[in-house]
C-alpha cells in the first residue's frame, strides 16, 4: 500500500479518493453528483483568473526571492514589520483562501516562520470589497468591532501556532 | 537574466503545479458536493434557542460550511430574522471565514499536519471568543 502511495504520489491519491465519492454518490443520487461537477465548473472558471496571479507570483518568487531572502524577512528572526506585512498581506490578498497554499507551502520551504503563515491566513478573513455588504447585514459599528478584533486575533494566532508547534517538535525530540 | 535562473524557476512552478493543482481540484470538487448536500435553509433548523450552545453550534457548521464570504452574510442576517442569537450568528460567521473543514486535506498536504490543525482549532475557538467580545464590546459601546 505504500509503495501504491509512494508512486502515485499523496496529492493524485487526494484526487482520486474524491473521485471515487463521486462514482458511489452517482450511483445512488446520480443528480446531485451531476449538481456537485456542475457547482465545481462554475467555482474553477471563477477562480481562474485569481490561480493564474497566483502561479504568476509563485513562478516570479522562485525567480526573485531566495532562501537566504525569506529567512531575513519572514523567517525566525523576523521583526515586527513582518508581521505587520502579514497583516496587509492577508487583507489585500483576492480569491479562495485555498489558492494561496501553494504560494505559501514554497515561501515555507524557503524558511517563512508559520506564524507568519497563519496570520496572512487569518486575514484573509477581512474582506475590504464585501465590508459594504456586512455593514448592510450587521451594522457599522458591528463590523467596525469585529474587524478590529479579527486583525489582533490574527497576531494572537500566528503567535500561539508557531509556540504549539515549537512545542510540540521539542516533545517529539 | 540569466536563462539558467528562468529554467530553475519554471521547473519549480512545474513541480509546484503537480502537486498543488490536484489538490485544489479535489477541495473544489468537495466544495460543490457540500454545496449541493446543503441547501441554505438549513442552517435556520440547527439553533435551539440556547444561550451557551447556539454559539458552538454556529461555530461548528460554519466550520463546515464553505463558499463565498457574501453567502455566510445572507445566511447571517435571515438568521438574525429568524430570531437566532446574534453571538451564534457571529460566531457562524467568524468560523465560516477562519476555520476550514472542507479545505483541511488541502491545507495539510500543502503546510503541514500539525500546522492545519493547530491553524484551524484556534480560529475555531477564537470564532467563539471574538464573537463573545464584540457583543461585550457594543454592550459598552452603546
Amino acid at each position: 500500500m505504500k509503495k501504491i502511495i509512494e508512486k502515485i504520489g499523496v496529492p493524485w491519491l487526494f484526487l482520486i479518493i474524491v473521485g471515487l465519492i463521486y462514482c458511489v454518490i452517482a450511483i445512488f443520487n446520480f443528480k446531485a453528483a451531476v449538481a456537485g461537477i456542475e457547482t465545481f465548473l462554475h467555482l474553477f472558471i471563477k477562480i481562474l483568473p485569481t490561480l493564474a496571479i497566483v502561479f504568476c507570483l509563485l513562478f516570479f518568487s522562485n525567480l526573485l526571492i531566495d532562501t537566504k531572502t525569506v529567512v531575513r524577512f519572514l523567517g525566525r528572526k523576523s521583526k515586527a514589520v513582518s508581521w505587520f506585512i502579514a497583516v496587509i498581506g492577508g487583507i489585500i490578498s483576492a480569491g479562495p483562501i485555498y489558492l494561496w497554499f501553494p504560494l505559501l507551502s514554497d515561501l515555507q520551504e524557503k524558511g517563512m516562520r508559520e506564524g507568519l503563515i497563519a496570520v496572512f491566513l487569518y486575514n484573509r478573513a477581512v474582506k475590504i470589497p464585501l465590508l459594504p455588504m456586512m455593514i448592510l447585514y450587521f451594522g457599522f459599528k458591528t463590523v467596525a468591532v469585529l474587524t478590529i478584533y479579527m486583525i489582533i486575533f490574527s497576531l494572537l494566532n500566528g503567535y500561539a501556532v508557531e509556540k504549539i508547534l515549537q512545542r510540540t517538535k521539542r516533545n517529539k525530540q | 537574466m540569466n536563462l539558467k535562473k528562468w529554467k530553475k524557476a519554471g521547473r519549480a512552478l512545474i513541480n509546484n503545479s503537480k502537486m498543488s493543482l490536484p489538490i485544489l481540484i479535489g477541495v473544489l470538487l468537495l466544495i460543490g458536493l457540500l454545496n449541493t448536500a446543503i441547501p441554505k435553509d438549513f442552517f435556520s433548523k440547527i439553533f435551539i434557542g440556547s444561550k451557551l450552545f447556539d454559539p458552538l453550534i454556529g461555530a461548528l457548521f460554519g466550520s463546515i460550511a464553505a463558499g463565498n464570504p457574501l453567502t455566510s452574510y445572507i445566511i447571517g442576517g435571515e438568521l438574525l430574522n429568524n430570531g437566532v442569537s446574534f453571538i451564534a450568528v457571529l460566531a457562524f460567521i467568524l468560523s465560516w471565514v477562519t476555520v476550514g473543514i472542507v479545505q483541511l486535506p488541502a491545507e495539510s498536504l500543502m503546510l503541514g499536519k500539525s500546522f492545519a490543525l493547530v491553524r484551524n482549532g484556534l480560529s475555531f475557538i477564537m470564532s467563539i471568543l471574538i464573537s463573545l467580545l464584540t457583543i461585550v464590546t457594543l454592550g459598552i459601546l452603546q
